[in-house]
């Protein structure tokens, strides 16, 4: 940690914030975490085709409102005689907007109808839920266009909306149900999600095999089960180990053996274990299955694994050196592949279970690239090349393999950038903030929940919609 | 009665440091509390009931009377799991493991921790026996002149505090002055002893480095590394150091070829052999046997820290084994000399010849550090690690001398 400039000390006083808020840097909203619904009702507005949104709310006990709808006879006069959309009597949590059935550009206008009431009318921390069919379950070059489009609308109004609440897109593809969809909705739905806006991902069928149900117990979804994270003695790590903690998960906290302290200090605090392991050793796998084996009983295996693990060694292109280019690379790339390719052995005791969760960690500078980080835009890129490949690989055993990509997250890490950066950095996007390693955490859990097997070979980003390579 | 087999399951210990180093601030307790903590850890145990937990330290301050217990209740262990304290010098570690394996093998418990921890930094100062007895007598007396009356007979350097010594009580000599004299005695060379040093070091440093200790120890207060350790000593920087111990020109003992005051913790994991298996913990090794021993130092008949060579022939005869029979041999290196004079006491007195190719193989405490109490377990979790990655049926003999002319050694047998 770097010590606090005199600009940040001036600035975080009571007069040096009042002269922040008049140029413009408003105090950034308070962000609803955690597993709580929203205090507002929920609306649903289920448009022409649609249906699957009404039934995913009914299997999380969710009984909806009937969205409002702009349209001329329901608009009012103000004061001065403008038109104004209709108004929610009562602000709703949220907005449900199920378009899959939406194929032609002129139903678009049925989202602008049910969205523009939303758009002021939401509570804090609210949230805006659009479902669609993915283009590759339409017909047709307008329909696979249209479902882009709802894209451009997601991504548009996470940026225009405000008080810490967003929106987010769910694209279903061929044959994907309610029940598939339902986890996805619920994380959406609750704090867990604070920091994910913007995005869009999709939901395909559950696999033949995966054990999750709709019906998981949503208080303590990991109860009885195994999982691995790496990198967990501090940071985002230990906030991934504790938030699986907290959802009944056993966790195994893995981290240098130099980082023991922290890390027994973390295993103990959640009742899991420490295993000390440079993740990069050739037998760091059969390591940690051994492990597992032996610490956890012989027929336990692994439920997930959290590759959350990873350095950094910036330097600008022209003063990159081998040796800081390919350490970046082999822990935060090679080790997973090859942590992964021994756990995936079927008939490894400790290793991973039938039915598993793989999740690694991408990060923006992956997606957009990051002066001073070739090295870690390759690896982190890498991860989500290699989440996509395994999704393909895997795609006949019930394993999911995903991935997250944080943004501008307040870490040790990010709080050695120098003040005026950092600020920049953090309130460049529409959340206006640096997320917290909860929202990480949040995220990642909820790819490893047992009802998450609808989510397979994608990649999530936590980022508060960051402007770059948004 | 049919005993029970009791197993290593595995074992931690801090770093070990110097003196006055890096855990200057830390007590035994803060020691032995974060040694437990990361067995606790290492071996999913946070909550748990154990059978017991027994361990001790040599240098206690009278705070220290429920050390064991005091770390128990601090770590993350049930407080319903009971702890007992022993005493038995730079011993104390092995004999907590002989404690706690015949609880096992009896019945009485089906798993414990054992070790110890020390703190040469924080050892107890004390108040000089004028000051004490004047304390006293003042605590008595009725009247305040009475009071004061009673410190009326001391003397300024009276009230000098006390630090504490390794003196032997009934010899008066040190540790290290009554070394000097078993080294003469058994003409123990300044270069075997310097040869023995540098490869405790080379040993120590490379089991670091091949990650030996990579789940044999955690790190404490940002150490993470033993630090008495020097990875780089040579032949020549050990053969530069001047004499500490023995006088004139013969003196051969130097800070390099004897143990440096040191702070650490270090406990091993035990439990019965089938209820290890049953609940799928690691099966180490297996502790066969123990045995003590006692030497005649006072009188000068025999030598102070030799006692462990009257102990394994006892031990070895018990069971029917020789030296020949062993794959390890972990002779606690108090110094050197020691440790060459006990091999070659059991050399003459017919026992038999120490292999020096399966000596203190990853390197002892002459490299590592000697925190009095915690050096059987630092001995046993390490020894036990070796015994499995070689197979069933090796064998380690583990043999440690103590203040008072004692010696405590032991039987392990990989599993």
């Amino acid at each position: 940690m770097t010590g606090t400039s005199f600009l940040e000390t001036l600035y975080n006083t009571r007069p040096g914030r009042a002269v922040a808020r008049r140029a413009g840097l408003a105090d950034p909203p308070k962000l609803r975490r955690g597993r709580t619904e929203p205090t507002g009702h929920t609306a649903l507005a289920t448009l022409p085709g649609g249906g699957v949104g009404a039934e995913t709310l009914s299997l999380l006990g969710i009984a909806p409102s009937t969205a409002l709808v702009d349209v001329p006879e329901h608009r009012t006069k103000d004061e001065r005689g403008r038109d104004v959309p209709p108004a929610y009597s009562t602000r709703p949590g949220a907005l449900v907007v199920d378009a899959t059935g939406v194929r032609e550009i002129g139903q678009l206008e049925l989202l602008r109808q049910v969205l523009r009431p939303a758009m002021r009318g939401l509570e804090r921390s609210g949230r805006i839920i659009i479902l669609a069919t993915d283009a590759s379950a339409v017909d047709g070059l307008e329909a696979k266009a249209v479902a882009q489009g709802i894209d451009g609308i997601n991504r548009t109004i996470g940026k225009e909306l405000r008080g810490g609440s967003t929106s987010n897109l769910l694209f279903l593809t061929e044959g994907a149900t309610a029940g598939d969809l339902s986890s996805s909705v619920s994380f959406l739905l609750e704090g867990r999600s604070a920091f994910v806006d913007g995005q869009a991902w999709r939901i395909a069928p559950r696999k033949d095999g995966d054990e999750g149900t709709t019906g998981a117990d949503r208080g303590a979804p990991f109860a009885g089960r195994i999982v691995v994270v790496t990198g967990a003695a501090r940071g985002i790590g230990a906030a991934i180990a504790r938030t699986f903690a907290r959802d009944g998960a056993t966790v195994v906290a893995v981290d240098v053996p130099a980082a023991g302290e922290n890390l027994s200090a973390v295993a103990n605090e959640l009742g899991g274990s420490a295993l000390q392991l440079d993740i990069t050793a050739d037998d760091a796998g059969a390591r940690i299955a051994r492990h597992v084996a032996s610490i956890h009983g012989g027929d336990t295996k692994i439920w997930a694994i959290v590759h959350n693990a990873g350095i950094t060694r910036d330097k600008m292109l022209a003063n990159l050196d081998e040796k800081l280019w390919g350490s970046v690379l082999e822990v935060n790339l090679a080790a997973e592949i090859r942590i992964d390719a021994v756990l995936l052995d079927r008939d490894l005791p400790g290793g991973l279970a039938d039915c598993a969760r793989i999740v690694g960690i991408a990060s923006t500078s992956g997606v957009a690239g990051n002066k001073g980080q070739t090295n870690y835009a390759a690896s982190k890129a890498g991860v989500m090349g290699l989440v996509w490949a395994m999704a393909e690989e895997l795609a006949d055993r019930p394993i999911t393999a995903n991935a997250v990509a944080p943004g501008f997250i307040e870490t040790d890490m990010t709080a050695a950038i120098p003040f005026v950066s950092r600020e920049i950095f953090r309130r460049t996007n529409s959340l206006q903030q640096g997320g917290q390693p909860v929202d990480v955490a949040e995220t990642i859990v909820h790819l490893c929940d047992p009802a998450s097997g609808g989510v397979n070979g994608q990649v999530i980003r936590v980022c508060g919609q960051n402007l770059v390579g948004a | 009665m049919v005993l029970r087999n009791a197993v290593v399951v595995g074992g931690n210990r801090t770093p070990f440091t110097k003196a006055g180093g890096r855990f200057a601030a830390a007590s035994a307790q803060d020691l032995l509390t974060s040694a437990l903590d990361g067995l606790v850890a290492r071996f999913g145990l946070a909550g748990q009931q154990m059978g017991q937990v027994t361990a001790g330290a040599v240098l206690k301050h009278t705070r220290d009377f429920n050390l064991t217990r005091e770390a128990v209740l601090g770590s993350a262990l049930s407080p319903h799991t009971p702890a007992t304290d022993v005493a038995m010098a730079c011993g104390t570690g092995m004999e907590a493991i002989a404690t706690i394996a015949n609880k096992i093998r009896l019945g009485q418990i089906d798993n414990g921790i054992a070790g110890g921890a020390d703190s040469a930094s924080d050892a107890p100062i004390v108040v000089s026996e004028a000051l004490r007895r004047a304390m006293l007598t003042a605590s008595r007396a009725k009247s305040v002149l009475d009071r004061v009356k009673a410190f009326a007979s001391l003397v300024p350097a009276d009230l000098i505090p006390v630090p504490p010594t390794v003196n032997e009580a009934r010899t008066g000599l040190s540790m290290g002055e009554s070394q000097a004299i078993t080294t003469r005695k058994w003409g123990i060379t300044r270069e075997a002893q310097d040869e023995m040093a540098l490869a405790s070091h080379r040993n120590l440093a490379k089991a670091w480095d091949a990650g030996f200790f990579d789940d044999l120890v955690t790190g404490y207060l940002g150490v993470t590394r033993d630090t008495v350790l020097r990875a780089d000593t040579t032949a020549d920087k050990l053969a530069a150091l001047k004499p500490v111990f023995g006088r004139g020109d013969d003196a051969t003992m130097t800070a390099g070829n004897s143990t440096a005051l040191s702070d650490g913790a270090a406990l091993v994991l035990m439990a019965e052999e089938e209820w290890a298996k049953e609940h799928g913990w690691p099966t180490l090794a297996r502790i066969v046997d123990t045995q003590l021993g006692a030497a005649d130092y006072v009188t000068g008949a025999e030598d102070l820290l030799l006692a462990p060579t009257r102990a394994i022939p006892v031990l070895l005869e018990r069971n029917g084994l020789t030296l020949d029979d062993f794959d390890f041999l972990e002779i606690h290196e108090a110094f050197a000399s020691t440790a060459l004079a006990t091999i070659k006491a059991l050399e003459q007195g017919g026992v038999g010849v120490v292999d020096p190719s399966k000596l203190n193989v990853n390197g002892s405490s002459l490299a590592a550090g000697h925190p009095f109490a915690a050096t059987g377990a630092r001995i046993v979790a390490s020894l036990a690690k070796m015994l499995a990655a070689k197979g069933p049926g090796s064998r380690g003999l583990v043999s440690i001398c103590t203040a008072g002319g004692q010696g405590v050694t032991a039987i392990l047998e990989g599993i």
